[in-house]
Protein backbone atom coordinates (compact mmCIF):
# COMPACT_ATOMS: atom_id res chain seq x y z
CA UNK A 1 0.00 0.00 0.00
CA UNK A 2 1.52 3.59 -1.38
CA UNK A 3 2.17 5.62 1.61
CA UNK A 4 -0.36 8.24 3.24
CA UNK A 5 1.06 11.93 2.60
CA UNK A 6 0.09 14.01 5.41
CA UNK A 7 -1.26 17.78 4.64
CA UNK A 8 0.80 20.76 5.27
CA UNK A 9 -0.14 22.87 7.95
CA UNK A 10 1.38 26.38 8.61
CA UNK A 11 -0.07 28.69 11.38
CA UNK A 12 -3.10 26.39 11.43
CA UNK A 13 -3.97 26.95 7.65
CA UNK A 14 -3.81 23.56 5.34
CA UNK A 15 -2.74 23.93 1.84
CA UNK A 16 -3.45 20.96 -0.66
CA UNK A 17 -0.20 22.03 -2.75
CA UNK A 18 3.22 22.47 -1.93
CA UNK A 19 4.05 24.48 -4.86
CA UNK A 20 3.95 27.76 -3.54
CA UNK A 21 4.08 31.27 -5.82
CA UNK A 22 5.20 34.80 -6.25
CA UNK A 23 3.70 37.25 -8.56
CA UNK A 24 6.66 40.03 -9.60
CA UNK A 25 8.17 39.95 -12.95
CA UNK A 26 5.14 38.94 -15.18
CA UNK A 27 4.82 40.86 -18.97
CA UNK A 28 1.05 41.34 -18.07
CA UNK A 29 -1.63 40.79 -14.81
CA UNK A 30 -3.60 38.33 -17.04
CA UNK A 31 -0.55 36.50 -18.16
CA UNK A 32 0.02 35.90 -14.22
CA UNK A 33 -3.33 35.37 -13.45
CA UNK A 34 -3.24 32.31 -15.59
CA UNK A 35 -0.40 31.29 -14.36
CA UNK A 36 -1.08 31.11 -11.11
CA UNK A 37 -4.23 29.09 -11.95
CA UNK A 38 -1.83 26.59 -13.69
CA UNK A 39 0.45 26.38 -10.87
CA UNK A 40 -2.71 25.10 -8.27
CA UNK A 41 -0.89 26.94 -5.76
CA UNK A 42 -2.68 28.00 -2.73
CA UNK A 43 -0.29 30.63 -1.56
CA UNK A 44 0.73 33.65 -3.08
CA UNK A 45 3.51 36.03 -2.51
CA UNK A 46 2.67 39.92 -2.49
CA UNK A 47 5.22 43.03 -1.89
CA UNK A 48 4.16 45.85 -0.04
CA UNK A 49 5.07 48.87 -2.03
CA UNK A 50 3.97 52.69 -2.37
CA UNK A 51 1.22 53.80 -3.88
CA UNK A 52 1.28 56.21 -6.75
CA UNK A 53 -0.08 58.93 -6.03
CA UNK A 54 -0.38 60.96 -9.39
CA UNK A 55 -1.70 57.40 -10.56
CA UNK A 56 -4.55 56.65 -7.85
CA UNK A 57 -6.87 54.30 -10.41
CA UNK A 58 -3.94 51.75 -11.20
CA UNK A 59 -5.69 48.21 -11.26
CA UNK A 60 -5.06 46.07 -8.23
CA UNK A 61 -3.24 43.32 -7.98
CA UNK A 62 -5.52 41.55 -5.93
CA UNK A 63 -8.06 41.40 -8.62
CA UNK A 64 -5.67 38.93 -10.51
CA UNK A 65 -4.97 36.27 -7.73
CA UNK A 66 -7.20 33.11 -8.20
CA UNK A 67 -10.20 32.69 -6.04
CA UNK A 68 -8.91 30.75 -2.62
CA UNK A 69 -5.53 31.44 -2.91
CA UNK A 70 -3.72 32.78 0.72
CA UNK A 71 -2.16 35.64 0.26
CA UNK A 72 1.32 36.01 1.69
CA UNK A 73 2.89 39.67 1.76
CA UNK A 74 6.69 39.78 2.06
CA UNK A 75 8.91 42.37 3.24
CA UNK A 76 11.29 42.21 0.01
CA UNK A 77 14.07 44.49 -0.33
CA UNK A 78 14.12 45.77 3.89
CA UNK A 79 17.44 45.52 4.94
CA UNK A 80 16.49 46.18 8.87
CA UNK A 81 14.55 44.96 11.23
CA UNK A 82 12.65 47.92 11.50
CA UNK A 83 12.07 48.46 8.18
CA UNK A 84 11.05 44.87 8.15
CA UNK A 85 8.70 44.87 10.82
CA UNK A 86 6.95 48.04 9.82
CA UNK A 87 6.23 46.20 6.67
CA UNK A 88 4.78 43.37 8.30
CA UNK A 89 2.65 45.63 10.13
CA UNK A 90 1.50 47.46 7.07
CA UNK A 91 0.35 44.14 5.48
CA UNK A 92 -1.63 43.84 8.27
CA UNK A 93 -3.15 47.15 8.78
CA UNK A 94 -4.29 46.85 5.29
CA UNK A 95 -5.97 43.40 5.87
CA UNK A 96 -3.81 40.70 4.58
CA UNK A 97 -4.27 39.26 8.18
CA UNK A 98 -0.88 37.85 10.59
CA UNK A 99 0.72 35.91 7.89
CA UNK A 100 4.44 37.85 6.32
CA UNK A 101 7.24 36.54 4.61
CA UNK A 102 9.95 37.44 6.57
CA UNK A 103 13.15 39.16 4.53
CA UNK A 104 15.64 41.13 5.96
CA UNK A 105 18.44 41.05 3.42
CA UNK A 106 22.36 42.16 4.48
CA UNK A 107 23.66 42.24 1.24
CA UNK A 108 22.77 44.42 -1.82
CA UNK A 109 24.52 42.45 -4.49
CA UNK A 110 23.88 39.27 -3.67
CA UNK A 111 20.32 39.67 -1.97
CA UNK A 112 21.71 37.32 0.73
CA UNK A 113 19.94 37.46 4.34
CA UNK A 114 21.25 39.07 7.32
CA UNK A 115 21.04 36.19 9.75
CA UNK A 116 21.06 38.23 12.85
CA UNK A 117 18.75 40.75 11.87
CA UNK A 118 16.48 37.71 10.33
CA UNK A 119 16.52 36.23 13.79
CA UNK A 120 15.69 39.49 15.55
CA UNK A 121 12.56 40.42 13.63
CA UNK A 122 11.25 36.87 13.43
CA UNK A 123 11.52 37.19 17.73
CA UNK A 124 10.05 40.87 17.54
CA UNK A 125 7.24 39.62 14.76
CA UNK A 126 6.34 36.56 16.48
CA UNK A 127 5.73 39.19 19.99
CA UNK A 128 3.27 40.71 18.01
CA UNK A 129 1.33 37.89 16.87
CA UNK A 130 2.51 37.41 13.68
CA UNK A 131 2.37 33.99 11.46
CA UNK A 132 6.20 34.81 10.62
CA UNK A 133 7.30 32.28 7.71
CA UNK A 134 11.32 33.38 7.32
CA UNK A 135 13.33 33.53 4.06
CA UNK A 136 16.83 32.46 5.38
CA UNK A 137 20.29 31.05 4.57
CA UNK A 138 20.86 27.47 3.97
CA UNK A 139 21.97 27.05 7.48
CA UNK A 140 20.76 24.48 9.64
CA UNK A 141 21.69 26.03 13.03
CA UNK A 142 20.34 29.22 12.09
CA UNK A 143 16.93 27.31 11.19
CA UNK A 144 16.87 25.76 15.06
CA UNK A 145 17.22 29.08 16.20
CA UNK A 146 14.37 30.47 14.01
CA UNK A 147 11.91 27.73 14.73
CA UNK A 148 12.72 28.27 18.64
CA UNK A 149 12.20 31.98 18.28
CA UNK A 150 8.65 31.03 16.82
CA UNK A 151 9.20 30.87 13.28
CA UNK A 152 5.78 29.01 11.08
CA UNK A 153 7.73 27.90 8.55
CA UNK A 154 11.82 28.11 7.75
CA UNK A 155 12.53 28.85 4.35
CA UNK A 156 16.16 28.40 3.06
CA UNK A 157 17.61 30.18 -0.17
CA UNK A 158 18.20 26.94 -2.84
CA UNK A 159 20.29 29.82 -4.45
CA UNK A 160 19.95 33.59 -4.73
CA UNK A 161 16.92 35.48 -5.35
CA UNK A 162 16.04 35.41 -8.84
CA UNK A 163 19.31 33.70 -10.20
CA UNK A 164 17.81 30.45 -11.30
CA UNK A 165 20.91 28.60 -9.96
CA UNK A 166 18.78 25.50 -8.24
CA UNK A 167 19.53 24.12 -5.19
CA UNK A 168 23.30 24.30 -4.58
CA UNK A 169 23.81 22.75 -1.41
CA UNK A 170 20.47 19.96 -1.14
CA UNK A 171 22.02 18.30 1.78
CA UNK A 172 21.26 21.33 3.66
CA UNK A 173 17.67 21.09 3.10
CA UNK A 174 17.90 17.41 4.53
CA UNK A 175 19.82 18.59 7.59
CA UNK A 176 17.63 21.23 8.22
CA UNK A 177 14.61 19.53 7.75
CA UNK A 178 15.84 16.42 10.06
CA UNK A 179 16.72 19.57 13.02
CA UNK A 180 13.27 21.08 12.86
CA UNK A 181 9.67 20.25 13.51
CA UNK A 182 8.10 23.73 11.46
CA UNK A 183 7.54 23.21 7.54
CA UNK A 184 10.91 23.75 5.58
CA UNK A 185 10.17 25.89 2.13
CA UNK A 186 12.81 25.72 -0.24
CA UNK A 187 12.56 29.60 -1.35
CA UNK A 188 14.93 31.23 -4.14
CA UNK A 189 16.94 30.39 -6.93
CA UNK A 190 14.56 27.53 -8.49
CA UNK A 191 14.95 27.85 -11.92
CA UNK A 192 13.71 24.42 -13.38
CA UNK A 193 10.95 22.19 -12.73
CA UNK A 194 14.03 19.59 -11.86
CA UNK A 195 15.08 22.13 -9.03
CA UNK A 196 11.98 22.06 -7.86
CA UNK A 197 11.60 18.12 -7.75
CA UNK A 198 15.01 17.68 -6.22
CA UNK A 199 14.17 19.88 -3.47
CA UNK A 200 11.29 17.93 -2.72
CA UNK A 201 12.76 14.74 -3.03
CA UNK A 202 15.13 15.51 -0.02
CA UNK A 203 12.31 16.18 1.90
CA UNK A 204 11.68 20.33 1.41
CA UNK A 205 7.74 20.26 2.32
CA UNK A 206 7.20 23.05 -0.31
CA UNK A 207 8.57 24.81 -2.73
CA UNK A 208 8.74 28.98 -3.28
CA UNK A 209 8.78 29.74 -7.46
CA UNK A 210 8.45 33.52 -8.66
CA UNK A 211 11.21 34.16 -11.42
CA UNK A 212 10.82 30.74 -12.79
CA UNK A 213 7.51 31.16 -14.04
CA UNK A 214 7.27 34.09 -14.44
CA UNK A 215 10.19 34.35 -16.72
CA UNK A 216 10.03 31.43 -18.89
CA UNK A 217 8.94 31.44 -22.47
CA UNK A 218 5.81 29.92 -21.15
CA UNK A 219 4.48 31.02 -17.79
CA UNK A 220 1.49 28.93 -17.87
CA UNK A 221 3.17 26.06 -18.82
CA UNK A 222 6.18 26.19 -16.85
CA UNK A 223 3.45 26.78 -13.83
CA UNK A 224 2.13 23.10 -15.03
CA UNK A 225 5.29 21.67 -15.04
CA UNK A 226 5.94 23.03 -11.82
CA UNK A 227 2.95 21.81 -10.46
CA UNK A 228 4.21 18.18 -12.10
CA UNK A 229 7.40 19.07 -10.55
CA UNK A 230 7.03 19.24 -7.15
CA UNK A 231 3.89 16.53 -6.69
CA UNK A 232 6.63 13.87 -8.68
CA UNK A 233 9.47 15.03 -5.99
CA UNK A 234 7.27 14.88 -3.09
CA UNK A 235 6.10 11.24 -4.21
CA UNK A 236 9.70 10.05 -4.86
CA UNK A 237 10.50 11.81 -1.45
CA UNK A 238 7.91 9.48 0.33
CA UNK A 239 8.68 6.21 -1.73
CA UNK A 240 12.16 6.64 -0.47
CA UNK A 241 14.95 6.84 -2.94
CA UNK A 242 17.52 3.69 -3.60
CA UNK A 243 20.65 3.33 -1.91
CA UNK A 244 23.57 4.83 -4.28
CA UNK A 245 25.90 1.96 -4.95
CA UNK A 246 28.20 0.38 -7.52
CA UNK A 247 26.71 -1.40 -10.71
CA UNK A 248 23.98 -4.08 -10.22
CA UNK A 249 22.40 -5.95 -12.70
CA UNK A 250 18.63 -5.71 -13.01
CA UNK A 251 18.24 -8.69 -15.30
CA UNK A 252 18.63 -11.96 -13.82
CA UNK A 253 22.30 -13.33 -14.75
CA UNK A 254 20.97 -16.87 -14.75
CA UNK A 255 19.90 -18.11 -18.28
CA UNK A 256 21.26 -16.23 -20.68
CA UNK A 257 21.40 -17.73 -24.23
CA UNK A 258 25.33 -17.94 -24.66
CA UNK A 259 25.62 -19.10 -21.02
CA UNK A 260 26.70 -23.22 -21.00
CA UNK A 261 24.26 -25.46 -19.74
CA UNK A 262 24.44 -25.88 -15.67
CA UNK A 263 27.21 -22.96 -15.27
CA UNK B 1 -3.46 74.70 2.87
CA UNK B 2 -0.94 72.30 4.26
CA UNK B 3 2.22 70.49 3.54
CA UNK B 4 3.11 67.07 4.19
CA UNK B 5 5.74 64.93 3.17
CA UNK B 6 3.69 62.11 1.29
CA UNK B 7 5.76 58.96 -0.08
CA UNK B 8 9.09 60.56 -0.06
CA UNK B 9 7.49 63.88 -1.82
CA UNK B 10 6.55 67.10 -0.24
CA UNK B 11 3.20 68.11 -1.23
CA UNK B 12 0.59 71.12 -0.86
CA UNK B 13 -2.23 69.72 -0.11
CA UNK B 14 -6.28 71.10 0.72
CA UNK B 15 -6.38 71.01 5.04
CA UNK B 16 -7.51 67.81 5.90
CA UNK B 17 -8.63 66.65 9.40
CA UNK B 18 -7.67 62.47 8.87
CA UNK B 19 -6.23 60.12 7.11
CA UNK B 20 -9.53 59.03 5.05
CA UNK B 21 -9.91 62.91 4.40
CA UNK B 22 -5.97 63.02 2.99
CA UNK B 23 -6.53 59.46 0.81
CA UNK B 24 -9.92 60.59 -0.99
CA UNK B 25 -8.29 64.50 -1.73
CA UNK B 26 -6.10 61.70 -3.83
CA UNK B 27 -8.59 59.73 -4.65
CA UNK B 28 -6.56 56.46 -3.26
CA UNK B 29 -9.79 53.80 -2.07
CA UNK B 30 -9.23 52.80 1.38
CA UNK B 31 -9.65 49.27 0.80
CA UNK B 32 -6.70 47.45 0.79
CA UNK B 33 -3.92 50.26 1.84
CA UNK B 34 -1.70 50.54 4.41
CA UNK B 35 -0.94 54.08 6.00
CA UNK B 36 2.48 54.80 8.13
CA UNK B 37 2.25 58.34 9.65
CA UNK B 38 5.19 60.07 11.59
CA UNK B 39 6.31 55.85 11.45
CA UNK B 40 2.85 54.95 12.93
CA UNK B 41 0.81 52.11 11.46
CA UNK B 42 -2.41 53.13 10.59
CA UNK B 43 -5.22 50.66 9.58
CA UNK B 44 -8.37 50.73 7.66
CA UNK B 45 -10.58 50.86 10.86
CA UNK B 46 -8.61 54.03 11.87
CA UNK B 47 -8.38 56.29 8.62
CA UNK B 48 -11.69 57.95 9.66
CA UNK B 49 -10.16 59.08 13.13
CA UNK B 50 -6.45 59.17 12.74
CA UNK B 51 -5.47 62.87 12.64
CA UNK B 52 -3.49 64.05 10.29
CA UNK B 53 -1.17 67.60 11.15
CA UNK B 54 0.80 69.86 9.07
CA UNK B 55 4.24 68.97 8.27
CA UNK B 56 3.36 64.74 8.92
CA UNK B 57 5.11 62.53 7.24
CA UNK B 58 2.90 59.56 5.62
CA UNK B 59 3.90 56.61 3.36
CA UNK B 60 0.52 55.28 1.83
CA UNK B 61 1.25 51.42 0.90
CA UNK B 62 -0.48 48.38 -1.22
CA UNK B 63 0.05 45.43 -2.36
CA UNK B 64 2.35 44.87 -5.52
CA UNK B 65 3.65 42.09 -7.87
CA UNK B 66 6.43 40.36 -5.75
CA UNK B 67 8.37 36.93 -4.63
Amino acid sequence: MAREDRALQIGGRTFGSRLFVGTGKYATWELMKEALAASGSELVTVAVRRVNIDRPDEPSLLNYIPEGATLLPNTAGCYTVEEAVTTARLARAAGLGALVKLEVIGDQELLWPDPLGTLQATEQLVREGFTVMVYTTPDPVLAVHLANAGAAAVMPLGSPIGSGQGVLDVDAVIKIRARVQVPVVVDAGIGSPADAALAMEHGADAVLVNTAIAAAADPVLMARAMKAAVEAGRMGYLAGRMPRRDASPSSPSEGRVSQPAGA
Amino acid sequence: MMTLTVNGERREVPVVATIGELLDHFRIQHQAVGVLINGEVVGRADFGSAPVHEGDTLDIVRFVGGG
